[in-house]
């Protein structure tokens, strides 16, 4: 015959459950507000940049092919769409970074000529060339999962970062950072 | 149009939470008695105006109004309509605005039907369920309005993630907040309970079809999810312990154990303060849940719309209302009057023992799942996987199935082992037959093998319950637990014998070349370009045949390409015998034109989720046994009221024909 069981918990125990879930709002806390490290690691990152040929996009430039970019300087290259929405958001952040004096060269992935132009009219347009990617098999071979990314390629053609969605205001002086680094 | 209606109900239905609350709150203070009358009816029409709205978004992205910033953001003209529905809940906002309809749904349900808890309570729960509702209204109102406008209108939609355009994972997110959310009214009940401290067999039977039916949803939506992970991703796994699984699990654990905890608090009155507190965790563990996958505070790698506003603004909830449940949980629990006491070789003391290694299992899933945070704040980075997990959660689950197994047979209030110690010698032998089988076999895991041998004597054990009853006269309920039960059994056999006896293969092989994984013999055909609706694919024509002289099947596996948004996915093909699946996957091509190709043969897969539909199945019997009798009763007195209204009604008469 076993002793009777005492259904009632002590004092302490009944303080655990809210403590513990204090501990766990803290951790989070820290968590939420320390700055994100969102990078992916692409596989390609240090390393050169798989050759590619694309045509013009647009006629009023050339198009974009991997020689052009392993031309001695640091570029941006930048995967965009005229149908992407987070691309209209960081547009004005590449304006900037092309105001400063960044060789920027876009590869626009699935899109036509006049919504192309349209998107550029409305937006600015930041690039030296444009090639037209329109079966996006130039964007799979560089690693990219969705559009925008932007690469910051070295003056070798060596792939120094990669930067996964939109360029948001406070990513362009790291940016700019990434492509001094990448010109030493 | 559409969406102004949508979003003009979504802020009459805040409206009415708040009314709810203020009316509740009033009530219950004594300030305003007469305002406790219009609580329940405008639950019911609050939860109206959450429908509404979630149907006029359902409308917009079905007709892909892509001047809506979520459908454009979300959706594209070309997909196939049952995805272009799905794809209303296949984002953030349209997700959380699923979560409150479906909460304000359960609590109008709630104020309509509930009679039997005494009116304070009943206004505590109400005011608490509306209290809660407010928070996530107003996060879907401030923080990620679905129906925001964008202009300019584009010219097409950014699309749904390829993964999710799938019929399984379609109906997935819905029935898991089903199961979320079904435990937001157990949690109200908690809450009111602990407000007017009348925590006692009346609450834990009010609360226990909520407990049951969320306990459902969740078993079919894990079940479910892992069965999409598995055929889906194409990796062989059926659980990965990934952040978002183990999101869903937890809720799980918690809700299993309040599922036992509740129905002892029903027929014994043991166990109060126990049960109102899983009552305020398995909802919180809903709630972190959602938090952890949304906020992408764990998940950072592709969460394109991670916005640390919103992070803080769901913390800013989970603190309010899980915080706010857990001290009043502090503050009452103390003051809630002790239950019935119980031997601890008892029915009672089983649950007990059971509830605890589950709570323990909690714990392991909620820290390994957090960890990688802990070390992220300490500068490394670590992720957990199954080394972790599968042997500390063997650690409690393993003296858990032994309990499982034995306790089902136990009296309530104090038994003895020896009284039921006869019947267990046949699992008990069983188990002992399993380990040597494993044993003698050779090169299987200790998990794999007591999984094995456990799956064996709880499969007897489970169904020893009947032994000696009638049959026809066995309540519901208790077919319900044996179904469930036995469903463990089933589940963990398929587990174990999945991870004891798969064979993979990885091979390169060129179109009329022939390989072999397992029993089976495969030869590849032909590799050919298909076309469907939004993708582009290449299709592998594999002729397999089990053993030397089986029928010849063909398998079609696809790499598929979408276009919108662009992205690889590799459909799996599967072939399903009575005793295991064929897995095939097709990888690249290489430069000799020779194609990789992914074989697993997996002996007693599927059990693992015909395991998981029986338990909830066996949910499903126990609900609609309580549901049966909770009628029974309610007609029963409803027939005493009235035969007694009958007799007032005679005597008067009669008193007044005598004058």
């Amino acid at each position: 015959m076993s002793p009777p069981v005492r259904t009632k918990a002590p004092a302490w125990a009944i303080w655990l459950p809210l403590g513990l879930f204090l501990a766990f709002a803290a951790l989070v806390t820290i968590g939420l507000f320390r700055p994100a490290d969102r990078t992916v690691a692409s596989t390609l990152i240090g390393k050169p940049m798989p050759a590619f040929a694309l045509p013009p996009a647009l006629p009023d430039r050339p198009g974009l092919g991997s020689a052009d970019i392993a031309s001695g300087k640091p570029h941006l290259v930048n995967i965009f769409a005229s149908w992407c929405i987070p691309c209209r958001v960081e547009a004005p952040q590449l304006r900037a970074l092309a105001g400063a004096g960044v060789p920027i060269v876009g590869i626009s992935v699935r899109d036509s000529t006049e919504a192309l132009t349209g998107f550029l009219k409305e937006n600015g347009d930041p690039y030296q060339r444009i090639g037209a990617d329109d079966d996006g098999k130039v964007q799979l071979a560089l690693g990219s999962s969705g559009v925008p990314e932007t690469y910051v390629i070295d003056g070798r053609g060596v792939i120094r970062y990669q930067h996964i969605g939109e360029i948001r205001p406070e990513h362009v002086a790291m940016i700019l950072a990434k492509l001094q680094e990448a010109s030493q | 149009m559409i969406a102004e209606l949508g979003l003009a109900a979504l802020w009459m239905a805040a409206a009415l939470a708040g009314l709810q609350l203020l009316a509740g709150i009033l009530a219950l203070t004594g300030r305003g008695a007469s305002l406790g009358g219009i609580v329940r009816p405008v639950a019911a029409v609050q939860g109206v105006l959450a429908l509404i709205a979630f149907l006029c978004l359902i409308a917009v992205f079905a007709t892909t109004d892509l001047s809506m910033k979520l459908v454009a953001m979300n959706s594209h003209s070309l997909k196939p309509l049952i995805f272009k529905v799905a794809g209303t809940w296949g984002n953030h906002e349209g997700s959380m605005l699923l979560w409150v309809t479906v909460m304000s749904l359960a609590g109008g349900f709630v104020a309509l039907v509930e009679r039997r808890l005494p009116e304070p309570t009943m206004l505590a729960t109400l005011a608490g369920q509306a209290f809660v509702s407010l928070g996530f209204y107003a996060f879907l109102l401030i923080a990620s309005n679905p129906f925001d406008r964008l202009s300019p209108v584009p010219e097409e939609g950014n699309g749904l993630n390829p993964l999710l355009q799938d019929l399984g994972l379609a109906f997935h997110p819905p029935t898991l907040y089903l199961g979320y959310v079904g435990l937001s009214v157990a949690f109200s009940f908690a809450i009111g309970a602990l407000v007017t401290r009348q925590v006692g067999p009346a609450f834990a039977r009010a609360m226990r079809p909520w407990v049951l039916g969320a306990w459902i949803f969740l078993t079919l939506g894990i079940t479910a999810g892992s069965y999409w992970a598995y055929y889906e991703l194409g990796w062989g796994g059926w659980w990965f312990w990934d952040p978002v699984e183990n999101a869903s699990l937890m809720p799980w654990l918690a809700a299993t154990a309040l599922l036992h905890s509740v129905s002892v608090l029903a027929s014994r009155d043991a166990l109060r303060a126990w049960t109102v507190m899983l009552g305020v965790v398995a909802f919180s563990m809903s709630m972190i849940g959602t938090f952890l996958v949304r906020s992408g505070i764990l998940t950072s790698v592709h969460a394109f719309a991670v916005d640390p506003q919103r992070g803080s603004f769901i913390l800013a909830l989970l603190a309010i209302n899980i915080g706010g449940a857990l001290t009043l949980f502090a503050l009452r629990a103390g003051t809630v009057t002790e239950g019935e006491r119980f031997a601890l070789v008892s029915r009672e003391g089983a649950l007990v023992f059971n509830n605890v290694m589950l709570s323990a299992i909690l714990g392991i899933v909620l820290f390994g799942t957090l960890y990688p945070l802990v070390a992220e704040t300490m500068g490394a980075k670590v992720s957990v996987g199954p080394p972790y997990f599968n042997p500390m959660g063997a650690l409690f689950a393993v003296p858990m199935l032994v309990i499982l197994a034995v306790g089902p047979m136990l009296r309530w209030r104090r038994d003895s082992f020896a009284r039921v110690g006869r019947s267990l010698v046949i699992p008990a032998m069983l188990v002992a037959a399993g380990i040597i089988a494993m044993v003698v076999v050779g090169g299987v895991g200790l998990l794999p093998t007591l999984g094995f041998a456990l799956a064996l004597g709880l499969g007897w054990a489970s169904v020893l319950p009947l032994k000696g009853r009638n049959l026809r006269r066995t309540p519901l309920p208790i077919w319900g637990m044996v179904l469930a039960h036995f469903g463990i059994a089933v589940s963990l056999f398929g587990m174990s014998c999945e991870s004891a006896f798969s064979v993979e293969k990885l091979v390169a092989v060129k179109a009329g070349d022939a390989t072999a994984v397992g029993p089976w013999q495969i030869k590849l055909d032909a590799v050919e370009p298909m076309a469907g609706p939004n993708w582009t694919a290449l299709e592998a024509r594999l002729l397999v045949r089990y053993g030397d002289y089986g029928k010849v099947t063909q398998l079609d596996p696809q790499s598929r390409s979408f276009w919108a948004p662009p992205q690889q996915t590799s459909e799996s093909a599967l072939l399903t015998r009575w005793n295991g699946q064929l897995y095939a996957v097709l990888g690249g091509e290489a430069d000799d034109g020779r194609w990789q190709l992914r074989l697993w043969w997996k002996p007693f897969v599927p059990l693992i989720w015909l395991g998981g539909v029986l338990i909830a199945l066996g949910g499903v019997l126990a609900l609609l046994g309580r549901v049966a009798s909770d009628l029974r009763h309610i007609f029963a007195r409803e027939k005493i009221a009235y035969r007694r209204g009958r007799m007032a009604d005679l005597q008067r008469a009669q008193e007044g024909e005598e004058p």
